[in-house]
């Protein structure tokens, strides 16, 4: 798995790349709680996740609670349908602010 | 980008065929227990297994499982043959099936929470607070939502048996074993764990291998069945293939007819006397 990080107008964008799992999932943890430290409204684009498991998003959900409580924002974008599957299963899409596109989160 | 190095992979892409058995024989004791099954478990399908008391089925599972060994023939499971893997390999690839026990088998000290988040604890490294949340979601996904901080002891029977298919799923296996997971329910709480099972494989792109007796469940959920018959293969096909089968054994099991017990008189003698072996684990 990769991960960039970029700032794109008042946000943050967290980009990432490949499998989210059990294996890389800490990392994807610490990515996005760094982000979200950073105090701005974070976007995390998983477009080019090709497979996210229910480690990555209990990470993705620890981001969100925290980013709420510190007055934030974090928003997903352009979730992959095997994501979108996960998160459904989970009644998560309700839960998550999710756009087609990370310019639609921006 | 930042990179994470990538995880060792043990096997290649995906095969079509997650589980590849081939004559596979097994034995407690001198007792020949599967007399060279040879079958295959496809990617993201229902195989039920089903067949009458003593006919290996649940032996079968056990050695799908990685559990047991075999007298001889091989058998693969996400593409490792189970004869090359070392220990540690062995481990590894366990930790990629998950199996929902017959009666549950949960531990009665600990709590639902505890218990599903139990193979994370022993096979994991992640962070207390993702295990819990993983938990919560599972246990969200078979209507525990909540249940986490009450006992086993204080849950239904079909509440046990959903709590023992969150522990099976909470590490994301790529195949779910289940062992008569409808036995001793209501036909409701049967169905629900039948429809379970189903979303399971539908939202989560699960294998699942079933041991079951429950002919309406089997129907149910099954993409193929296979039935065994003392020791050996019967039937592997489609469930309307099943029911258009005319072998006389077939149509027993389908109508529930009992069958007649065929031992011979002299086989009989020596197991009362104890000259037919018992059955016996390794």
């Amino acid at each position: 798995m990769k991960h960039e990080v970029k700032e794109a107008g008042a946000s943050v964008v967290v980009a990432f790349e490949g499998d989210i799992d059990l294996q890389t999932s800490p990392a994807a943890r610490e990515a996005l709680l760094e982000a979200v430290g950073m105090g701005k409204p974070v976007v995390v684009d998983l477009a080019a996740v090709s497979y996210i498991d229910s480690s990555g998003v209990a990470s993705l959900v620890e981001a969100l609670q925290t980013a709420k409580k510190g007055g934030q924002d974090l928003t997903l974008a352009a979730v992959s349908e095997g994501a979108m599957r996960v998160l459904k299963l989970a009644r998560l899409d309700a839960v998550f602010t999710i756009h087609d596109r990370v310019d639609d989160a921006v | 980008m930042s990179e994470t190095p990538e995880p060792q992979e043990t096997e290649a892409s995906p095969p079509r065929n997650v589980i590849e058995v081939r004559d596979l024989v097994t034995h407690y004791g001198d007792r020949m227990i599967l007399k060279g099954i040879s079958m295959d478990v496809h990617a993201d399908e229902i195989m039920v297994i089903m067949g009458g008391s003593g006919s290996g089925k649940s032996t079968l599972l056990r050695h799908l499982m990685a559990l047991e060994h075999h007298t001889s023939g091989t058998m693969r499971i996400l593409g490792q043959d189970i004869d090359e893997l070392n220990n540690v390999e062995l481990v590894d690839l366990r930790q990629k099936l998950g199996v929902a026990f017959q009666g549950g088998a949960l531990f009665s000290s600990m709590t639902v929470g505890e218990n599903v988040m139990l193979p994370l604890f022993e096979h994991t490294k992640l962070d207390r607070k993702t295990m819990e949340i993983m938990t919560r979601m599972k246990l969200q996904v078979v209507e525990l939502g909540g249940f986490e901080n009450l006992m086993p002891s204080e849950l239904s029977g079909g509440m046990i048996k959903r709590a023992a298919f969150a522990r099976a799923i909470v590490m994301d296996p790529k195949i779910l074993f289940c062992d008569e997971p409808s036995a001793g329910l209501d036909p409701v709480v049967a169905s629900q764990l039948d429809d379970l099972i189903l979303l399971l494989r539908d939202a989560l792109g699960m294998t699942v291998v079933v041991v079951t007796h429950e002919l309406e469940s089997a129907f149910k959920i099954a993409d193929r069945i296979t039935v065994l018959d003392r020791g050996e293969i019967l039937f592997i096909g489609t469930p309307d293939e099943l029911r258009a089968s005319d072998n006389q054994r077939i149509q027993n099991l389908l109508n529930r007819v009992a069958e007649d017990d065929t031992m011979d008189a002299e086989t009989y003698l020596n197991r009362l006397t104890g000259d037919e072996p018992a059955y016996r684990p390794l």
